[in-house]
């Protein structure tokens, strides 16, 4: 099993924005680059799948990692949380090489990161509050009304508030949005440093994908968070985007700012975003075209 | 180059063909191996903070309460069909008024662990391989891995200890309610003399065999909670994986406890010779 459960603190970490120095957790720092991966390999049996990654996540951005189904995206996710091991390379967050962590100490780690699945994948027995509390429960020794507090302070900024009964309500009574907005609140209840979203708008309409846009913005804009967006939606990542990367066969293809990439030339990112209809006039005048990552 | 390929191909084709005949030695040696470690795991989990006692009480709810009405309704039938087969045979004898004994031994060293044991596998096993199965395919197990949450411990320890604590209760609930069918057909619809059907009952029976009986479902509950959350738990898929799953917790259950029964009732034996 690749977690522990760390035992329970008495306090959590006390106000102010989550990726701010006043959170309490390690690691805050002046370091535009959060996290670090370099020349990470991953192999399933005979599948290589990452093949000598490099990539920088900025602190405080919205990082998008973009790529076709099957490309290692959600394994590269994974190995950001330490939910999974590469075979070789060193994923540095905060400067700390997490690759040689123990359980004990990636259980340390995990409170840095909140993850948005992709579905929400909030707990089906459990109603809104007992989801988005649930972190806090298992983490800390805090009584019901310390909980609940927080707990309604975050229905009240991620628009979920005016919902009626949504405290009681179990996650099949909620929309696909409110189930994201959910998911999400869960993610920040105990005020993460990084947030990851996994594919955060497959299988929703334009409109639903323009909320959740919207949800993505906002809670980087007022938590303050990192945030490692995986997506192969080119129209929300061009709309949300402060840097895009791009995943193809096992290697970081190309990366930059979303206007750099639509001048790239690069063939697999060109298609990606021809495919989405996207034109080269959106980006700025005047951004140079990228060159090949060696 | 040449020679040395000459020289491994024989070899290799060896090692193919050795490797086709041991794939299902080692699927078979991989299956109990993954299930002893998920057991191991699962002990492991139960000593160590943090120790959350609403879960092992919703798991023994879900496996022992929940499951209250079937038992007492399967357990009905079975003592009063045992009793109507029994006092058939032992008619031709007419010793029918040893069937209080029959009926009690029968029942408290297997009637009532096997029936307790494939009732419960196959209404509250199959409800936890669904469960997990689809915590598993709907990324929930993932999530609790992100809160730094073992899921071993939060979602396997709490099934298998309840399913062990609760076996044995609801294995007596049988006992007690079989006993009962027994008594009802062979006493008001056979005649049977209640004085001959009570003082053999008690002079054949001894708590001994509820004792083996007591262990033979503990173990079963062990069994068969393994075998549920063990294919939930790996369920790899969507729905259909998830439907397959259940099916093959049930199968798997069934079988073990089957299977077990035999090894238990036959090392039961050793411990608990049968008395005069």
């Amino acid at each position: 099993m690749p977690s522990t459960s760390p035992d329970k603190r008495s306090n959590p970490p006390a106000g102010g924005k989550p990726g701010g120095a006043s959170d309490g957790k390690s690691g805050a720092s002046s370091d535009p680059v959060q996290i670090r991966i370099r020349g990470i390999n991953k192999t399933f049996g005979p599948q290589h799948v990452l093949r000598g990654v490099d990539l920088d996540i900025e602190r405080g951005k919205i990082n998008i990692v973009i790529g076709g189904s099957g490309q290692g995206k959600s394994v590269l996710m994974k190995h950001l949380m330490g939910l999974l091991k590469p075979d070789s390379g060193q994923i540095l967050v905060d400067g700390e090489d997490i690759v040689p962590m123990n359980d004990r100490q990636l259980g340390e780690l995990r409170r840095k990161f909140g993850m948005v699945f992709q579905y929400a994948a909030l707990f089906d027995s459990q109603n809104v509050v007992e989801n988005i509390a649930f972190p806090l429960i298992e983490r800390y020794h805090l009584s019901r009304e310390e909980i609940m507090t927080r707990v309604r302070d975050l229905l009240k900024r991620l628009d979920l508030a005016h919902v009626g009964g949504i405290e009681q309500k179990f996650p099949a009574e909620l929309s696909g949005g409110q189930r994201k907005r959910v998911g999400l609140a869960r993610a920040l209840i105990d005020r993460p440093q990084i947030l990851l979203y996994d594919e955060p708008t497959t299988g929703l309409d334009p409109v639903a994908t323009k909320n959740v846009d919207d949800m993505i913005l906002q809670a980087s804009r007022d938590f303050g968070v990192t945030s490692v967006v995986i997506s192969h939606d080119m129209a929300s990542t061009f709309r949300i985007a402060d840097k895009i990367s791009m995943l193809y066969d096992g290697k970081i293809l190309v990366t930059g700012t979303p206007a750099e990439l639509l001048r790239s030339q690069h063939a697999p990112l060109r298609e990606f975003i021809d495919m989405a209809g996207l034109s080269r006039d959106e980006g700025e005048q005047g951004t140079p075209a990228l060159e090949p990552r060696r | 180059m040449a020679e040395a390929s000459i020289d491994t191909t024989p070899r290799r084709r060896a090692l193919a063909i050795g490797g086709v005949l041991a794939a299902p030695v080692r699927s078979i040696f991989g299956f109990f191996g993954d299930h002893t470690l998920m057991l191991f795991q699962a002990f492991a989990w139960l000593f160590r903070r943090p120790f959350r006692l609403r879960l092992f009480l919703e798991q023994m709810e879900f496996v022992g309460v929940g499951s209250l009405p079937i038992i007492i309704l399967v357990g009905f039938f079975s003592g009063a069909v045992s009793a109507q087969q029994t006092i058939r045979a032992l008619e031709i004898f007419g010793q029918e008024h040893y069937v209080g004994a029959t009926v009690g031994l029968s029942l408290a060293l297997e009637l009532a662990p096997v029936f307790t044991a494939l009732m419960i596998t196959a209404r509250a096993g199959s409800g936890m391989a669904t469960e997990l199965g689809s915590m598993r395919i709907t990324e929930q197990i993932d999530a609790l891995t992100t809160f730094a949450v073992n899921p071993t411990q939060y979602l396997i320890t709490p099934r298998v200890v309840a399913s062990i604590i609760m076996m044995p209760i609801m294995t007596m609930v049988f006992n007690i309610i079989g006993l009962f069918g027994a008594y009802l057909y062979s006493i008001y619809l056979k005649q049977i003399d209640v004085g001959a059907f009570l003082y053999y009952f008690r002079y054949m029976t001894d708590p001994s065999d509820y004792l083996q009986g007591g262990i033979k479902s503990a173990v079963f509950g062990a069994a068969l909670s393994l075998a549920a959350c063990y294919q939930g738990f790996n369920v790899r898929g969507g729905a259909k994986e998830v439907g397959l799953a259940t099916t093959r917790a049930v199968v798997a259950g069934s079988v073990a406890v089957l299977v077990l029964d035999y090894f238990l009732s036959d090392m039961l034996a050793t411990f608990f010779p049968y008395r005069n």
